[in-house]
């Protein structure tokens, strides 16, 4: 942690009419840091994110991103990131070359500087041989990456990318990954990052686990696994309720329950594994053992798993975007 | 600077997008065209310009400056329809969170259009102009350079202001088949009831629709200068010019208001 943070995120609240999108939100990003925003679809992620980009307004509470207030200085804000939107922000009729162009010229490059600037990112990107190609006619990854270019042209100093391995095949989500490694190394760029892979979760400095608009866990991934006790059991059974009582009458522990899943985390936890399979063996169909991973902590911190969209969520936000 | 290049950016790509739309091109070049013939042919037996028994204006030349209106009105509608793709598509998320005055963005938006609308009224003009040379047809139309500068000037604010009308209701809509409904009911009558179509001489209520009209004065203005000779009962000049200008200027300062407030 250096003494000046890149972003400072305090007491931010936010509300679509009666529904809170973020109750009361605040961390800190370390310049150079790469930080994971984690949380399921409507945990606030992306309200966050739109604020951090100057696109929604501060309702209350402060967000800072180098010194700049998000609220009151956007402009400045506006300078100093670059930003990578979940949905394609490239116009499908221009050219690769002609969308950076026009991109560059938002930000003041003109001239040689910017026709230099495109073709630096474009061979770091490896599109220099599509300059000339329709954005239309790219494939997913390949927008992707000229989204990648799109926000990193004017050397922005913080990178906030919503959820930028959408449709990228797990090949491009490397390539993507390897880039944001690279450049956090080579010019200390701070990366916010939104996310709801495991593996990509893994690859941040630090983690920020968003759910229902409040901050769940924050810490470096292995802190995080840290924070569960040892070992995780799984047990799958036919009557998750029958077992549970069982075993919170045997044992006096209580079960978490994921639909036909009941989850128990333990240090030691092989014994436990032995003891609930010799007593209640025949109410289980198959009993697992393994090491906390960035999900376990995710179910443990916010009651339910990521994919666990049994709750309708509804995102002012998103529009269709077919007509 | 810092304001114009991103303005000059958002008209370039315009431009850039509507030339690589062959079916746009080639539709914003036949329309009017063939609006102008096929009116031109249908309407001439039938039509007799007020006040002018012989020798008067064909329905022909009296299509043109209605028919340039209609060019910068379709374009607008067009450029008006690119901005909710622009949102659609995603392409406007990137442009609002650039470090753009909200004035830029309107300007260069608008400005594309603009540019698109001008160049094709000159060509349709120029068109005009080349038949009568020709002697294919006999067109009672002929343009002197100052003439020819002042139709410049008016289409170009024409075009500003019809693209700021479309700019407001686009920039609220997230469909495009709602602006076809402002598009049916606002902009197309507009044009017709513009003295575009035929003489703005209506009674009653007609006669106020067509006086609150900003874009009778630009019709109105196009025929000044085109035909000076039948105009007596048209507007003046300057009544024309400061009008559309007024509606111009009124437009892109109501679009930038609109475009600053935050989008919740």
């Amino acid at each position: 942690m250096t003494s000046s943070p890149a972003v400072v995120i305090a007491g931010l609240r936010h509300s679509y009419g009666e529904r809170e999108a973020l109750a009361g939100v605040g961390f800190e990003l370390a310049e150079g840091e790469v930080f994971g925003l984690l949380g399921p679809n409507g945990g606030g992620k992306t309200t966050l994110f739109r604020i951090l980009a100057t696109l929604l307004p501060v309702q209350t509470g402060t967000a800072t991103i180098l010194g700049h207030n998000v609220a009151t200085e956007p402009d400045a804000v506006r300078r100093v990131i670059g930003v990578t939107f979940q949905s394609p922000s490239l116009d499908p009729k221009l050219s690769v070359r002609e969308n950076l162009k026009f991109h560059g010229m938002l930000y003041g490059l003109t001239g040689a500087a910017l026709a230099s600037r495109i073709d630096e990112l474009l061979s770091r990107l490896g599109m220099a041989d599509r300059a000339k190609d329709l954005a239309e006619t790219l494939s997913g990854g390949l927008k992707r990456r000229v989204e990648i270019a799109k926000s990193l042209l004017h050397g922005p100093r913080v990178l906030l990318l919503d959820e930028p391995s959408t449709g990228l095949d797990p090949g491009a989500r490397h390539d993507l990954w390897t880039y944001l490694s690279q450049l956090r190394a080579e010019s200390r760029v701070t990366v916010l990052v939104t996310t709801h892979l495991m593996e990509e979760a893994e690859r941040c400095d630090r983690l920020g686990i968003l759910d229902r608009g409040q901050l769940v866990g924050l810490g470096t991934p292995a802190e995080l696994r840290g924070s569960i006790g040892g070992d995780v059991v799984t047990l799958e059974t036919g009557d998750a309720d029958a077992l549970a009582a069982a075993i919170r009458e045997k044992f006096g522990i209580e079960p978490q329950r994921f639909g036909g899943a009941l989850r128990i985390e333990r240090t030691a936890g092989h014994e436990l594994i032995r003891d609930v399979v010799g007593a209640l063996g025949e109410q289980i169909k198959s009993a697992s053992l393994g090491k906390p991973t960035l999900e376990d902590v995710f179910i443990q911190r916010t009651g339910h798993k990521f994919w666990d969209d049994s709750e309708p969520v509804v995102d002012p936000k998103k529009k269709s975007k077919k007509h | 600077m810092s304001a114009i290049l991103p303005i000059w950016s958002l008209t370039q790509r315009e431009i850039v997008r509507f030339l690589r739309q062959r079916s746009r091109v080639t539709g914003a070049f036949a329309q009017p065209i063939i609006f102008w013939v096929l009116f031109g042919v249908g309407l001439s037996g039938s039509f007799r310009m007020p006040g002018a028994a012989e020798g008067g204006l064909s329905y022909q030349a009296y299509f043109i400056p209605g028919i340039a209106a209609m060019i910068v009105l379709f374009t607008a509608i067009f450029s008006s329809i690119s901005v909710i793709q622009d949102r659609n598509e995603g392409f406007m998320q990137g442009v609002l969170a650039a470090p753009v005055p909200r004035s830029s963005l309107v300007l260069g938006k608008i400005m594309g259009g603009t540019l698109l609308a001008f160049v094709q009224a000159l060509l349709f003009i120029g068109l005009a102009l080349l038949l009568k040379a020709t002697g294919l047809v006999t067109l009672e139309f002929s343009l002197s350079l100052g003439r020819f500068v002042a139709s410049c000037l008016l289409i170009l604010l024409m075009g500003l202001g019809l693209c700021g009308l479309g700019f407001f209701f686009a920039w609220r809509l997230d469909s495009v088949q709602g602006f076809h409904a402002i598009m049916s009911v606002l902009l197309f009558p507009m044009w017709l009831m513009s003295g575009a179509f035929f003489p703005s001489e209506g009674s009653g209520w007609l006669k106020w629709i067509i006086a609150i009209n900003p874009m009778t004065y630009g019709v109105a203005g196009l025929r000044r200068i085109m035909f000076p000779e039948s105009s007596a009962a048209l507007p003046s000049l300057a009544v024309c010019f400061a009008v559309t200008a007024l509606f111009a200027v009124v437009m892109v300062t109501i679009d930038t208001l609109l475009a600053r407030r935050p989008q919740t």
